[in-house]
């Protein structure tokens, strides 16, 4: 499904992604830990075509086309939704007029007919309440006065409608209480299918004893330095990153080369 | 596109409106002076007293001129007005106003189907009733029969001045005297034409009342009354539209408009401005300098201003209202926009006059490219206005770094049982913004106008639907591209 292969991008000219390679195929959950400001964000952005991040090298097929040539909307509509680490507040707009366009711009993409107001609402009714979000909030402008973990609940909300192939959850489990992580979690596990798959950026176990991941990566500096399986999220949690990053390391020439470093 | 391509691109979007029509038009020399004046009152067969308050007005306005007392208090920049090099009168010939179609010009009525607003009856837009005014004079008014079944009368000035002059005599100035301001002076003393509206008593307007301006001839102001009188207890909404060709040079429009409410009566008054705008460069445009006041004479009363102010290379208009009636209650609602160098300073006065008046204003600026847009209000409660109340709320959305937004609010209180409250926000839609409605599917244009059609809602769904249409599709129009 996702194939990205020696991606370089930069950011105001500094080089943050520095060759990444990551498979995710049809079906299964990929996990991206790493340290702060080692470009968690920026590949998930970078994925998502944001203008400010400029792809240096590099490529990424998504469903066999190539993605990196698609506008952000194009991405969008071919089913790649990015649940956005601090989603953006839009004074003015009601999430449910807003949400409504997004799914009907993605629906005519599909050669779908698009559907009317009150069809959208009981739509997006039904949603909400499989959610579990506070009603009242699709009325509101888009995020504008969310608290940290409504805005990550309307992330859900929005994938939710918008039935993406590729999921790709920033640090969704950021400012959640306990009952909404779980929930939150049961949400994601419930749009799972064998055809779409889900790429989760966390600094935490927690989430992933819930949503259960086929590999675990972990990006120092701008590379996938290490890959596992969910048991690496849990040695991570308990001994931090420095062991990975020195395990990692290449050693320097003057040091004799020890046994499992080469 | 990606956002961050449509924002560095400028809307260089073309008027749609921006073609002249063809038509042999009657223009009077360029030029002011008491001559002139006369020539415009003789021209419409005044009456004598029409022609000496004009007379007033001119020379009232040519002393302003003189002391050098044209307004410099409003923040836009312009260069000096030469009054003697404009002509104050243009007309298609032949000059008639006409009730029948037939002997209307057919490239003006091809001019009205292209703008969107038939005169044909089989083509008219359900429940409206329009007086369409071409340069100085009005061309057509529809459906008068069946509101003068009712009584109410919906003409053009000149023909109420001609039918109806107690009404007018009575009326006119009487909220806005010649004296009142620069450009009302000037308006008062070479006023071509405009609507006139009476509702008798207890009667609810059945249609919506509307009025067409089309500015067509080169070199000439359009200077237009409208007049509009609710009596007892009877409703009317109006709305006025407007348009002109694209002209390098600087096109003036004066007008004043006065509406009246006696006791219980309420006017909604709404305007959707399209002037010309200028280029991208600031060449050309219309100079829209208007004034515009109601008056809640009687207890219990109600005028509602709504404006959607999208086009003119200057706006500089206050419509505003006088609440004398007790119990009366003003209402303004506005959405400015400026493009390109487009400027506006608008805004509204809000006079307690009256016990437990009330007023509502809400504002929404939004300026793009190099436009430049300041709100100017005036909240004043005066001693006996005991209850007053006001909000006020001011909201300015900036799109890219070029534009300017400013907020002007004078608030004098002279009654200490009154309450005013006033709020103003700015945002800016951001590339961020931007970003996250094309990570939902939307393009970087649908994602604008989404964010500026939930910026703008308070104020357009204050339309009639089919405009408030029509308003979303020309702020579309106007912004395509500018994203920020
Ligand atoms: N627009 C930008 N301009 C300059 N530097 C940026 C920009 N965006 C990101 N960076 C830098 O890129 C690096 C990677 O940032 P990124 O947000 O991808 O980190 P992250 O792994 O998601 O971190 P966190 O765990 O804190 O969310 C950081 O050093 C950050 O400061
Ligand atoms: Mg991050």
């Amino acid at each position: 499904m996702l194939e990205i292969h020696d991606l370089h991008a930069s950011v105001n000219g500094a080089d943050i992604l520095k060759g990444i390679d990551l498979r995710v195929g049809a079906g299964e959950t990929h996990a991206i830990m790493g340290p702060n400001g080692s470009g968690k964000s920026t590949l998930a952005l970078v994925l998502a075509g944001h203008p400010a991040y400029t792809v240096t090298r590099g490529s990424v097929t998504f469903d066999g086309r190539d993605l990196l040539g698609l506008a952000p909307e194009e991405r969008a509509r071919a089913g790649l939704f990015l649940s956005f680490q601090h989603p953006i507040e839009i004074p003015g707009l009601r999430l449910d007029h807003f949400l409504r366009a997004g799914y009907n711009e993605v629906r005519k993409s599909r050669d779908e007919d698009e559907i009317d107001v009150l069809k959208f609402d009981r739509l997006i009714r039904a949603k909400v309440k499989e959610t579990g979000m506070d009603a009242a909030l699709t009325k509101r402008s888009v995020n504008d006065g969310f608290s940290g973990g409504e805005k990550k609940r309307n992330e859900l909300l929005q994938m939710t409608v918008l039935e993406p192939k590729l999921r790709i959850l920033d640090e969704v489990d950021s400012g959640l209480d306990v009952d909404s992580l779980r929930s939150v979690a049961d949400g994601i596990n419930r749009l799972a299918t064998p055809e779409s798959a889900t790429l989760i950026v966390t600094h935490y176990q927690r989430i992933l004893s819930y949503v259960v991941p086929d590999a675990v990566h972990i990006l120092i500096d701008g590379r996938i330095v290490r890959s596992g399986d969910k048991h690496l999220a849990a040695e991570i949690e308990s001994r931090g990153y420095d062991w990975v990053t020195e395990a990692a390391q290449p050693a320097p020439p003057s040091v004799a080369p020890t046994a499992g470093q080469s | 596109m990606t956002s961050k391509e449509t924002v560095r691109e400028l809307a260089a979007q073309p008027y749609k409106y921006g073609w002249t029509t063809d038509v042999e038009e009657e223009t009077a020399p360029p030029g002011l002076s008491e001559e002139i004046v006369r020539w415009i009152s003789a021209k419409k067969e005044e009456p004598e007293w029409l022609l000496e308050w004009r007379l007033r007005a001119f020379r009232h306005f040519m002393k302003l001129l003189e002391d050098q007392q044209n307004p410099t208090w409003a923040n836009i920049s312009h260069p000096p007005i030469d009054f003697q090099a404009m002509s104050y009168y243009a007309a298609p010939k032949p000059k008639l106003e006409l009730e029948s179609l037939d002997q209307v010009d057919a490239e003006i009525l091809r001019t009205y189907e292209k703008l969107g607003i038939p005169l044909q009856e089989q083509k008219r837009l359900a429940g409206v009733a329009v007086d369409a005014i071409f340069d100085s004079v009005s061309v057509m008014t529809t459906a008068k029969e069946t509101l003068a079944k009712q009584g109410i009368i919906f003409s053009s000035v000149s023909e109420a001045v001609r039918e109806h002059p107690e009404l007018v005599k009575k009326y006119l100035g009487s909220v806005v005297p010649y004296s009142d301001n620069f450009y009302a002076a000037l308006n008062s003393a070479v006023f071509s034409d405009g609507s006139f509206v009476y509702i008798p008593p207890g009667v609810r307007c059945p249609l919506e009342i509307s009025t067409y301006f089309r500015i067509n001839a080169e070199g000439s102001g359009q200077f237009e009354r409208t007049l509009i009188i609710a009596d007892r207890g009877s409703y009317v909404s109006y709305l006025e539209g407007c348009s002109a060709p694209m002209r390098d040079t600087n096109q003036l429009h004066a007008a004043v408009v006065e509406l009246v409410t006696m006791d219980d009566a309420e006017i909604k008054y709404a305007t959707i401005q399209n002037w010309y705008p200028g280029d991208a460069d600031g060449k050309g445009g219309i100079y829209n300098f208007v004034t515009k006041r109601g008056k809640c004479a009687g207890r219990n009363s109600k005028i509602s201003w709504t404006q959607v102010e999208t086009g003119s290379a200057i706006t500089w208009k206050y419509p505003s209202v006088l609440l004398q009636g007790d119990n009366s209650v003003g209402e303004f609602y506005s959405v400015a926009l400026v493009n390109g160098r487009q400027q506006a300073d608008t805004g509204t006065k809000m006079i307690h006059i009256g016990k437990n008046t009330s007023s509502t204003i809400i504002s929404k600026g939004i300026s793009a490219g190099h436009g430049n847009n300041t709100y100017r209000g005036l909240v004043k409660i005066l001693p006996k206005a005991t209850g007053a109340r006001n909000i006020t709320r001011c909201d300015s959305l900036l799109i890219g770094d070029q534009c300017g937004a400013h907020t002007v609010p004078y608030i004098e209180v002279e009654n200490p049982s009154s309450s005013v409250e006033h709020e103003a926000s700015t945002t800016k839609v951001s590339e961020e913004q931007v970003f996250y409605a094309q990570q939902r599917g939307l393009s970087a244009d649908a994602a604008q106008s989404l964010i500026i059609n939930g910026f703008v809602r308070d104020v357009v769904k204050r339309l009639p639907l089919e405009f408030a249409v029509e308003a979303n599709r020309l702020l579309e129009l106007n912004l395509e591209g500018a994203v920020g």
